[in-house]
C-alpha cells in the first residue's frame, strides 16, 4: 500500500467515519484516495474551521475529531484550532501535508516546521519520514489523544512518503514505556478523602470539564445526591450535572451565580473534580475559599496543586475515583444546615437582568431554552454571548454546550455548530453567537449549505465587541476604543450564501422566531437585535476575591 | 536555589526541543543542560541544573516534565544521595616565568595544564562545584581569557 492508503485504511480501523480539511499540493496524493474513501469528506472554507468542526465533533461525541491539511499555509491556518482543543483537553487528531523529505529545511514552497509551531501546543506531535513506521504512528497518534488527560496530537506527513510502498501491518495498541497514565486511585488517599468528606459540615463539590471527558456524570450525580453536597462547575464543566437539580448552583468564578461564589467561599471543604483551579474561577487566588480543605481529583498529576494548596491529592480517572470514593463513605455528612445557608443566598442574590427597554440578549438565551427545553446543542463564540449562554440556559445533558474555554477563541462556536451537527445530524444545533464572532469564520456558511448541515446561529447582535466594550466600560472610564463593530446584513448575508436569514428586535417576536428557524431545513441565521451596552452579571472583576462581586445584585 | 535533576528520555528526533520547550514556555530558568546516550542507545539522559524559587516549582517541573510522552523518568537530586561533577577549560594568560606558580595550584585545586605556549595555557579541570569554584578564583589571579564548562553532570549513588 501507499502511504496515503496507509493513512486512510488506518483511519477507519480506528472508526473514523468523518474528517473535516482542505486540499493542497502537498496532500495531493491524501486526496486522490479520498476520492475512492467511504470515509466522509467535509470540505470546509478555511483550515480553521476544519479544526473547529472536529473539536466540536469530538466534544459531541467523546471520539476524536479528524482534520486534515495541506503544508505551510494550510497547516498555519489549524494552529488556533489546535491550541484550542489542547487548552480543553479535547481529542484530536491534525493531519498535515509536509513537503518531500529530502526537502524539508531547504525553505522550500510551502514549507512549515509544522512540529515545531505546534509542539507547545499538542500533546504530542510526529513528523512521518518513513512510510514504514506511518500505520504504527497513527496507532499511537489516536491511542496518545485519547487516553490519559485527551488532547490533540498532530502527524505531519511529507508528500514522498504519502506515495512511498510498503507493506500495511496494523500493530496492536501500543505499549509506550515513557506515557503510562494513571486510572485508579491511590487507596490510601481515597480512604482519607472519604474520612475528610464524612467529617465535613459544609462541603462542596467542584466540577470540570474532566467529568465529562471521563464520563463520569452519572457518578457524579450519585455522589451529590448521597452527600446531599451542593454542586458548583466551571465552564467546561457545565453538562456534567443537571443544571435544573435542587443540589445545583450553577457556574462559579468571574461570572458565576454570586451564591456559587459565596458557597465554595464559605465552604469547609472543596471537592474538585476534574477541574484545574483557574484564574477565572479562583479570583484572588491568597483570598479563596480560606476555611476550605482541598480534595482534588485529576487524571493529570500537573494540574493538582499547581494554582491551590491541595490536601488530599488524588491522580485518575474521574469516573473509577468517584466509585471508588462512593464505596469508601462510611457515613454522609449532615449538610442540613449548609444546605439552608446555601438556600439563603439563592432567595437572596438570584440570578436576574432587568427585562425592559430594547430586547435582552438574556432574553433570547432564556426563549432557546424553553424551546428547546436543554434537548437541543448549544456552541458559544466568545464574549458576553458565551457568559449570557452559560447563565441563562440550564444543561441537564453532558456534551450538550460546548464552548472555547481555556483559549477563548472568538470564531469557533460556527464551526464547532457544524462539527457537532455532523455528529448528531437529528439534533437541533444552536451556535449563541457575537456579532463580532461571527465574523471570524463566518465564511462556513458555505460549508453548511453545500453540506446541508443545517445549524442555526443565533446571533446576540449588540454593534460592539461587548466583552471588551463592558471592560473599557466599568475599568477604563468608558473610553471605547475600537469596540464598535460593524456587521453586514446578516439576513441579506445569510441569504446570499443559500441559507436563511431572520431579524428579530423585539420580544414578541422571538419565540416565532426561533420555532422558525428550528423548522426550517437549511442553516438558519438569526439576527437577533439586542441591546447595546447590556452588561455581564455578577462580575467578579479581575484580581478580587471571587465574593467581591459588583453588579446584578438584589 | 539551584537543583539538579536528571531525564530520561527516549532517543529521538526533537525531544531536545521539547524539554527546552517546556522550560522556556513556562519561564523557567536552566542553568546547565548535559544531553548523551545512555548504554541503551535508545535512551538519552539529561542532567538539567534548574532555578527554582521553592518546592512547588520544583514540583511542577517535575510534573510537566513527566507529562511529555517522551520523557521516561524523572530523578530530582535535591534530596537524593548524588555525585555530580563538571568539566571546565580555561585559557588564561602565561608567560613561562610563571609555570611554577601556575602548577603549584595543582597541588591543593583540581586541575592541568594541557596545553601551553607563550602568552596563554589552556587549563582543564574536572570536579564538583566547589572544587571547580576554587579553581577559577585561583586561576583568576593570573587573568582568566576565555572560560568554557560542560554543565553539571549527575549520577546517583
Ligand atoms: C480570536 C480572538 N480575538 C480577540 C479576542 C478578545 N475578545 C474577547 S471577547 C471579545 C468581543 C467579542 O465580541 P462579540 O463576538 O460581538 O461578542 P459580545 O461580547 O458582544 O457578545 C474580544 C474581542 C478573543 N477572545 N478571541
Ligand atoms: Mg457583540
Amino acid at each position: 500500500m501507499t502511504g496515503a492508503e496507509i493513512l486512510l485504511e488506518s483511519l477507519k480501523r480506528e472508526g473514523v467515519e468523518v474528517m473535516f480539511g482542505y486540499p493542497g499540493g502537498q496532500v495531493l496524493p491524501i486526496f486522490d484516495k479520498l476520492y475512492d474513501s467511504d470515509i466522509k469528506f467535509i470540505l470546509t472554507r478555511h483550515e480553521q474551521g476544519a479544526a473547529h468542526a472536529a473539536d466540536g465533533y469530538a466534544r459531541a461525541t467523546g471520539k476524536p475529531g479528524v482534520c486534515l491539511a495541506t503544508s505551510g499555509p494550510g497547516a498555519t491556518n489549524l494552529v488556533t484550532g489546535i491550541a484550542n482543543a489542547c487548552m480543553d483537553s479535547i481529542p484530536m487528531i491534525a493531519i498535515t501535508g509536509q513537503v518531500k523529505t529530502f526537502l524539508i529545511g531547504n525553505d522550500a514552497f510551502q514549507e512549515a516546521d509544522v512540529t515545531g509551531i505546534t509542539r507547545p501546543i499538542t500533546k504530542h506531535n510526529y513528523l512521518v519520514k518513513d512510510v514504514k513506521e506511518l500505520a504504527s504512528t497513527i496507532r499511537e497518534a489516536f491511542y496518545i489523544a485519547t487516553s490519559g488527560r485527551p488532547g490533540p496530537v498532530l502527524i505531519d506527513i511529507p508528500s514522498d512518503v504519502q506515495l512511498a510502498d510498503t507493506e500495511f501491518i496494523w500493530p496492536e495498541v501500543p505499549e509506550i514505556r515513557s506515557y503510562k497514565p494513571t486510572y485508579f486511585g491511590h487507596p490510601g488517599q481515597i480512604k482519607k478523602a472519604a474520612k475528610l468528606i464524612s467529617d465535613s459540615k459544609r462541603p462542596i463539590l467542584y466540577i470540570g470539564g474532566g467529568v465529562i471527558s471521563s464520563g463520569a456524570h452519572k457518578e457524579l450525580r450519585i455522589l451529590a445526591e448521597s452527600l446531599k453536597a451542593p454542586l458548583t462547575w466551571t465552564l467546561m464543566g457545565i453538562g456534567a450535572f443537571p443544571g435544573d437539580h435542587e443540589l445545583s448552583l450553577g457556574m462559579l468564578g468571574m461570572h458565576g451565580t454570586a451564591y456559587a461564589n459565596h458557597a465554595i467561599m464559605e465552604s469547609d471543604l472543596i471537592i474538585a473534580i476534574g477541574a484545574r483551579f483557574d484564574d477565572r474561577v479562583t479570583g484572588r487566588i491568597d483570598a479563596f475559599a480560606p476555611h476550605a480543605k482541598v480534595i482534588h481529583i485529576d487524571i493529570d498529576p500537573s494540574s493538582i496543586s499547581k494554582n491551590v494548596r491541595v490536601d488530599i491529592p488524588i491522580g485518575g480517572d474521574a469516573k473509577n475515583i468517584i466509585g471508588e470514593l462512593l464505596e469508601q463513605i462510611k457515613k454522609a455528612p449532615d449538610t442540613t444546615e449548609w444546605l439552608k445557608t446555601v438556600e439563603l443566598w439563592k432567595k437572596k442574590y438570584p440570578m436576574k437582568y432587568k427585562d425592559e427597554g430594547k430586547l435582552k440578549p438574556q432574553y433570547v438565551v432564556e426563549e432557546i431554552y424553553n424551546l428547546t427545553k436543554g434537548d437541543a446543542i448549544i456552541t458559544t463564540e466568545v464574549g458576553q454571548n458565551q457568559m449570557w449562554a452559560a447563565q441563562w440556559y440550564k444543561y441537564n445533558h453532558p456534551r450538550t454546550f460546548i464552548s472555547s474555554g481555556g483559549l477563548g477563541t472568538m470564531g469557533f462556536g460556527f464551526p464547532a455548530a457544524m462539527g457537532a451537527k455532523v455528529a448528531y445530524p437529528e439534533k437541533l444545533v444552536f451556535d449563541i453567537a457575537g456579532d463580532g464572532s461571527i465574523q471570524m469564520n463566518i465564511q462556513e456558511l458555505a460549508t453548511c449549505v453545500a453540506n446541508k448541515i443545517h445549524v442555526k446561529v443565533a446571533i446576540l447582535n449588540n454593534g460592539y465587541l461587548g466583552m471588551v466594550r463592558q471592560w473599557q466600560e466599568l475599568f477604563y472610564k468608558r473610553r471605547y476604543s475600537h469596540v464598535a463593530i460593524t456587521a453586514p446584513d446578516f439576513v441579506k448575508l445569510a441569504e446570499s450564501f443559500g441559507a436563511v436569514g431572520i431579524r428579530v428586535t423585539k420580544k414578541e417576536e422571538v419565540r416565532g422566531a426561533l420555532e422558525k428557524a428550528a423548522k426550517i431545513d437549511n442553516t438558519v441565521f438569526i439576527d437577533f437585535v439586542v441591546e447595546g451596552e447590556e452588561n455581564v452579571y455578577p462580575m467578579v472583576p479581575a484580581g478580587k476575591a471571587i465574593n467581591e462581586i459588583i453588579g446584578g445584585l438584589a | 536555589m539551584r537543583h539538579t535533576i536528571s531525564v530520561l528520555v527516549e532517543n529521538k528526533f526533537g525531544v531536545l526541543a521539547r524539554v527546552a520547550g517546556l522550560f522556556s514556555a513556562r519561564g523557567y530558568n536552566i542553568a546547565s543542560l548535559a544531553v548523551s546516550e545512555t548504554l541503551d542507545p535508545s535512551i538519552s539522559y539529561m542532567t538539567i541544573v534548574v532555578e527554582a524559587q521553592d518546592e512547588k516549582i520544583l514540583e511542577q517541573i517535575n510534573k510537566q516534565l513527566n507529562k511529555l510522552i517522551d520523557v521516561i523518568t524523572v530523578t530530582d537530586f535535591t534530596k537524593k544521595a548524588h555525585i555530580d561533577r563538571e568539566m571546565v577549560m580555561a585559557k588564561v594568560e602565561y608567560s613561562p616565568k610563571d609555570k611554577a606558580k601556575l602548577e603549584s595550584i595543582f597541588d591543593k585545586y583540581v586541575g592541568k595544564i594541557i596545553k601551553a605556549k607563550a602568552g596563554i595555557a589552556i587549563i582543564e579541570a574536572v570536579g564538583d562545584q566547589a572544587q571547580i569554584k576554587g579553581l577559577l578564583e585561583q586561576l583568576d589571579k593570573f587573568g582568566v581569557k576565555e572560560l568554557v564548562r560542560t554543565g553539571r553532570l549527575a549520577i546517583a549513588e
